[in-house]
């Protein structure tokens, strides 16, 4: 039998649903609910993280990203308006620290934050103890991926809109500072909110300087109530207080594209 | 070269530009007499734009010397922002900051350039908007007018700095044909209130009308220039009566062949003979 389109499309639609409710039902049915609750819920152990996961982790967590972001949006423009300078030893020093940082790993870089500057320098003290560090060692790579998302900005506003200022009589400064980076910004936004993201869960890395009770953040709070009560709850709670800090991020972001995308 | 006081709006000497290998202006001299419109007309490629763009030092000129309200732009120790202050620009593109509402965009420089307070950049920045026609689109952001707004709004940004001098690179060519008219009529009022006009266009109609000189421009020379009705009405040249006639009847291409012979009646429509010559 030959059927016809509209019924080849309500079949195709009908056996998608189909596997779709097969799948789920087989999870329902084959999961043992009672030991994943054992597992992963445990009422008294969540009790037990609140309010420290809130008060101290997840404070700690928002603390070394913002502060990481800061240092990198900073040192990021910095290094991004070197690559598109007139002066070639800026270019050439920006485009190294770029590929440099870009090729390491978070981790290493923290670690020689962390522990090769004070062992280079022993009477030298990196400012803000653990935050200072976490800042300073997260950030310098950030600041690798943001000079580039930075600079694609600024070059992706329209050669004319410099023009159009410099006519007006605007120096390159002027120019530069009222019309193009502006909007070099709204441009970057969506990326750089994605970086702010990343750097909220690379954050968790922090554990390697040796976090105290007041420094820890969230996936060292979440690891050592993993230890102390043998059960997985506290990993479960642990991912949610990221959701916390990331999912609103990506509705602020929503919001402001759409904001901009009026003025654009 | 010698010159006597009041000295031209714009003064250029033996120019020349070059792209790498290519050169574009082969030698160009030219003037705009103070209070003077000048359309400046050519095919794609001659260098009339870059010649314009030359004049507001938008492109470095590769030799020779511009002056500009008796300023030399080419001396390498102009004070190029200074002498910009006098001079207004209006592109293809328009080039609103699509950041700022159109009041902004007409205070942004008057209160960092010209440090004007934010009250008088407004009552500047309004009464130029009412010059265009444009009063209630104030608030509006760039993106939500028309073509041709965009350009009255642009015009409007650059009368806001009270400009000596005002350059137009082919301010109609990006607009949808039905808006055109809106653009040519400032332009037109601002000619008659007396500034001083370089324009780039392909605007025939305007250029006959509105111009006091009209230079035709072919491979980065001034082929000639006079009053409209002689350079559009009875051209001298081979080349500007071959570019008139594309321009003002462009599907008879095949006239090109023998551009000293009277422009014909236009062919009837769909003879196949002009088919086979059609770009």
């Amino acid at each position: 039998m030959k059927l016809r389109r509209r019924q080849r499309e309500r079949l195709s639609l009908g056996i998608q649903y189909l596997v779709f409710i097969a799948v789920i039902a087989a999870v329902l049915f084959a999961a043992d609910w009672d030991r994943l609750a054992d597992a992963f819920f445990r009422v008294d152990i969540i009790k037990s993280m609140f309010p420290t996961i809130i008060t101290v982790a997840l404070r700690n967590t928002i603390l070394y990203t913002l502060g990481a972001f800061a240092f990198g949006l900073v040192f990021g423009t910095i290094l991004a308006l070197m690559r598109l300078s007139r002066v070639a030893p800026y270019r050439w020093v920006a485009t190294a620290y770029i590929e440099l940082f870009r090729g390491l790993p978070a981790l290493l870089v923290l670690f020689l934050v962390g522990y090769g500057i004070p062992i280079a320098f022993p009477e030298r003290q990196i400012p803000g103890g653990v935050f200072g560090s976490i800042a300073i060692g997260l950030g310098l790579t950030a600041a690798a991926y943001m000079a580039e998302t930075i600079r694609a900005g600024i070059q992706a506003v329209p050669k004319g809109q410099m023009e159009a200022a410099r006519t007006l009589g605007m120096s390159h400064f002027t120019a530069m500072r009222t019309i193009v980076i502006p909007q070099a910004f709204r441009i970057v936004i969506p990326p750089l909110t994605n970086e702010l993201i990343l750097l909220t869960k690379d954050s968790s890395l922090a554990y390697v300087l040796g976090v105290t009770a007041q420094t820890i953040e969230i996936t060292k709070f979440g690891r050592d109530m993993l230890n102390d009560r043998v059960n997985a709850t506290p990993l479960l709670v642990a991912g949610l207080a990221y959701l916390v800090i990331t999912l609103p991020l990506s509705q602020v972001v929503r919001r402001l594209e759409l904001r901009y995308a009026k003025a654009r | 070269m010698t010159t006597t006081p009041p000295r031209p709006a714009v003064e250029i000497r033996d120019l020349h530009k070059s792209f790498g290998p290519l050169e574009v202006l082969k030698g160009i001299d030219f003037e705009v007499a103070q209070g003077e419109v000048v359309c400046v007309v050519g095919p794609s490629g001659s260098g009339k734009s870059t010649l314009l763009r030359c004049v507001d030092l938008l492109e470095e000129p590769t030799a020779g010397r511009i002056w500009v309200n008796g300023v030399e732009m080419t001396d390498p120790d102009v004070e190029v922002d200074a002498v910009r202050r006098g001079i207004g620009m209006v592109f293809q593109s328009f080039n609103l900051f699509p950041h700022l509402t159109v009041l902004n965009n007409l205070t942004i420089a008057q209160r960092r350039v010209l440090r004007r307070g934010r009250a008088e950049a407004e009552r500047i920045a309004r009464a130029n908007l009412e010059r265009v026609g444009l009063t209630d689109k104030a608030d509006a952001f760039p993106a939500q007018l028309s073509g041709g707004q965009q350009q009255r709004a642009a015009i409007a940004r650059s009368l806001s700095m009270e400009p000596k001098l005002m350059l137009f690179d082919e301010p109609t060519s990006a607009l949808d044909p039905e808006l055109v008219g809106d653009v040519l009529t400032v332009m037109r009022q601002l000619a008659e209130d007396g500034m001083t006009m370089m324009v780039v266009t392909h605007e025939m109609a305007f250029a006959r009308d509105v111009a006091d000189r009209v230079v035709f421009m072919d491979g980065g020379v001034v082929v000639e220039q006079g009053p409209p009705q002689e350079v559009l009405g009875a051209p001298k040249h081979e080349r500007t009566r071959a570019f008139l006639s594309r321009v003002l009847d462009p599907t008879r291409v095949a006239q090109l062949g023998q551009p000293d012979q009277a422009p014909e009646p236009p062919a009837a429509p769909g003879l196949p003979a002009d088919d086979r010559h059609r770009i």
